[in-house]
């Protein structure tokens, strides 16, 4: 039974949720009496990539970038860390303040080569993940509480460092990264860059395996030999890294640093793109594929809302009625009651071969 | 070892905690004439002492001082916070009117967007027997009983900018009148059109943050103007009065209505900024020779310039000087005379070609400022 092989698969729900909200906008622009495959038409409009499923992947990377982080931190520590939005932000202020340097808060020239304040930074945002890596893995503090700190320090801290106001760098030189490189937006490429990077240290250093054994039992993990608070500190240290990489291409798209908007509630959408990958925010086993879909399919969600035209003050409910349908389908009783359902199936056409 | 530095790190975070903590919550200085440059306005701000005990200190200062300079105004201001530029204008402006040359003694409270640190900040103000006290208020709701308290210590509220709809018991407020920016909007665009024989308007909106007054306000305008006029809004979607919400939503609407419009109307400079930027991705040219005509709100500075540059066709003004006008009001109740109760801060509109002199608004002729070089040097925001 080859269907029952592909439904059951791990990734079946995470890529069948994306494809009806993929599927609405055919429906939509079908009976808008335009083609139905509008919304997947991907072009080149002068001399950049363009389309609705371009956009979907550009303007998702952010969200995929925390993905990749926020799933390691919720497998192993069972918990989610809530600062990484505000992580963002304050890796960006950093990374533009270096740029910017002494012309702040108005600066053309980047100040200090663009790896510089790059690698300022991801350095920074390093040391907010060490710094909830070690709340949690080494003091015991609940992975919520802990990241709360920073939940609401980085954001202040990211005002602070950019003395309260806008810092705006305005070269073309700090713009590519969030910009074009050639015909292909670089958010795509930078995500598909740290997406690769953690899938083959996963791979390669068997770090995976042992994430999940930690997330799965702490002590157990310990007993056979694993480090288990290094294994959840690297955990929410690569989860700081990958909130500076987002910050920074987030900065890098408007050309500065507006530490009161980047990242605003991303600490959500990151959780929501794990739980819509079919990951439990219980810990142990995780999907990382399936928390990117995820991400992807939250952009699609919004995308959808700009295809449909649908009034800015009614989006969230509609949003929410995704989501709810969305999870609801992923549901462990959902998926029993299917299973039962197609299981009778199955023997109702056995008996009638039978019969026959 | 490993616990040793786990602990040493949770304490240097922990300390730059604080010292952020001293930035975020809302000191209080007492203004003086001395606070006058950009950077001393927000410098006050992060350097102030931090406690809610601040505001007390604040007051220990202006007592002290009231006793060498008696016959000195006293002012209160309880501003929201310092969260964009054209509130760090409202602020400096207020710094330099109410000065110690003007004849004033200035005590500043920036409430950091904390409503109820405001509300302290005013029965401080209260206590400490200030001659006037200007609320900007963070919310609408929940000022009776401390305007009661105002009025039977018989000091008067002068309100700016944000509003008040549950008391009366103030004296006047001063503010931005937002639908008459957005009727100027419309009432430009249809002399533009005019001017350069655009028969056909098909107008797409990026709206500021969902619910705010300057949202409401703008919209209405335009779309009074629009169904007046018969113009077509194609679209209008909220980009948060945020860059990356004006990218995001014009790089919607560049594919949804690819070739159909010919106006932008951006309700502020920030979005404005990032539609621009949607454009230039999207090959779209706007501007005043561009296909598109683009319009913003706000007009901060480097905005005016983008006008100057032929970047953005107008700019409407929201006016943070409130300043100078409570500076009036204060005048005519030391005078014995009644302010009116409302007053709108006269705003200018920008625009980049001189085509259209003068729009009428309401009835009211008003000018149109063709900006140059010399316009943008003169702006003070």
């Amino acid at each position: 039974m080859s269907l029952k092989k592909i439904t059951s698969h791990k990734m079946f729900l995470p890529v069948f949720c994306m494809i009806l909200v993929l599927c609405a906008n055919m429906i939509y622009d079908a009976s808008q009496g335009s083609d139905f495959y509008e919304f997947f038409k991907v072009g080149i409009t002068n001399g950049y990539l363009s389309g609705r499923l371009v956009n979907i992947l550009n303007r998702g990377s952010e969200t995929a970038i925390l993905a990749v982080g926020m799933t390691l931190v919720v497998s192993a520590s069972a918990g989610t860390d809530i600062s990484v939005g505000s992580v963002m932000a304050l890796c960006a202020s950093v990374c533009c303040v270096i740029l910017a340097g002494p012309a702040a808060p108005q600066a053309t020239e980047l100040a200090a080569p663009l790896i510089v304040g790059v690698l300022g930074g991801i350095a920074i945002g390093a040391l907010c993940g060490a710094f909830n890596g070690a709340l949690v893995a080494y003091l015991n503090i609940q992975p919520m509480v802990a990241t709360l700190i920073l939940w609401t320090a980085a954001r202040a801290t990211g005002l602070l460092v950019c003395n309260n106001l806008i810092v705006y760098v305005r070269n073309d030189t700090f713009g590519i990264l969030g910009g074009f490189i050639g015909m292909f937006p670089t958010p795509i490429l930078v995500a598909a860059i740290v997406i690769a990077a953690v899938a083959l240290l996963l791979k390669l250093s068997a770090m995976g395996l042992y994430v999940q054994s930690v997330g799965i039992n702490k002590k157990a993990s310990r007993i056979a030999g694993l480090n288990s608070k290094r294994i959840i500190f690297l955990c929410y240290l690569l989860c700081g890294v990958c909130a500076a990489i987002a910050g920074v291409v987030a900065s890098s798209r408007i050309t500065s640093a507006d530490s009161n908007n980047i990242g605003l509630n991303y600490e959500l959408d990151a959780i929501l793109a794990v739980a819509l990958g079919g990951n439990s925010l219980g810990g142990g086993r995780f999907n990382l594929a399936g928390s990117i879909i995820g991400a992807y399919t939250i952009q699609a969600i919004t995308t959808t809302m700009y295809n449909m035209k649908i009034s800015t003050a009614v989006t969230p409910v509609f949003k929410a009625i995704v989501v709810i349908v969305i999870v609801a389908i992923q549901a462990p009783p959902v998926k029993a009651w299917f299973k039962k359902l197609s299981a009778r199936n199955a023997s109702a056409s056995a008996k009638g071969v039978a019969n026959a | 070892m490993k616990k040793l530095l786990a602990m040493a790190l949770a304490l240097a975070m922990t300390l730059s905690l604080a010292a952020c903590g001293g930035g975020g919550g809302g000191a209080a200085s007492s203004g003086g004439g001395a606070a006058s440059s950009g950077a001393a306005s927000s410098g006050a701000a992060s350097s102030g002492a931090a406690s809610s005990g601040a505001a007390s200190s604040g007051a220990a200062s202006t007592g002290g001082s009231s006793a060498s300079s008696g016959d000195l105004i006293h002012v209160g201001f309880a501003q929201v916070g310092h969260e964009s530029d054209w509130r760090t204008a409202s602020t400096k402006s207020a710094q330099e009117v109410f000065s110690a040359e003007n004849g004033y003694e200035l005590s500043f409270v920036d409430a950091d967007n904390d409503s109820a640190k405001q509300l302290e900040a005013v029965r401080n103000f209260i206590q400490q027997g200030m001659d006037y006290i200007i609320i900007d208020p963070i919310v609408e709701t929940g000022w009776d009983a401390v305007l009661t308290e105002c009025e039977e210590a018989g000091i008067p509220v002068i309100v700016i900018d944000r509003t008040i709809t549950d008391s009366d018991k103030y004296d006047a407020w001063v503010g931005s009148d937002f639908k008459v920016e957005g009727l100027a909007c419309g009432e430009w665009l249809k002399a533009y059109a005019a001017a350069k024989g655009i028969t056909e308007i098909n107008a797409l909106v990026i709206e500021g943050s969902t619910g705010a007054g300057a949202t409401i306000g703008r919209t209405d305008g335009f779309k009074e103007i629009a169904d007046r006029e018969g113009w077509t809004i194609l679209d209008s979607q909220t980009g948060d009065f945020t860059e990356a919400g004006g990218q995001e939503v014009m790089e919607s609407y560049c594919q949804s209505y690819k070739g159909q419009f010919n106006v932008v109307i951006c309700q502020n400079d920030n979005e404005a900024k990032g539609a621009m930027t949607a454009m230039d991705t999207a090959g779209v040219s706007y501007g005043v020779d561009g296909d598109v005509i683009i319009v913003s709100f706000d007009a901060n500075k480097p905005y005016v310039q983008m006008v100057c540059d032929g970047k953005l066709n107008a700019n409407f003004e929201c006016n943070p000087l409130a300043a100078p006008t409570v500076d009036e009001i204060i005048k005519t109740l030391e005078s014995g005379g009644t302010p009116e109760t409302e007053i709108y801060v006269t705003e200018s509109w920008f625009a980049a070609e001189d085509n259209v002199p003068s729009i009428t608004v309401n009835g009211q002729e008003q000018p149109v400022v063709h900006v140059t070089q010399d316009v943008v040097d003169a702006r003070p925001y």
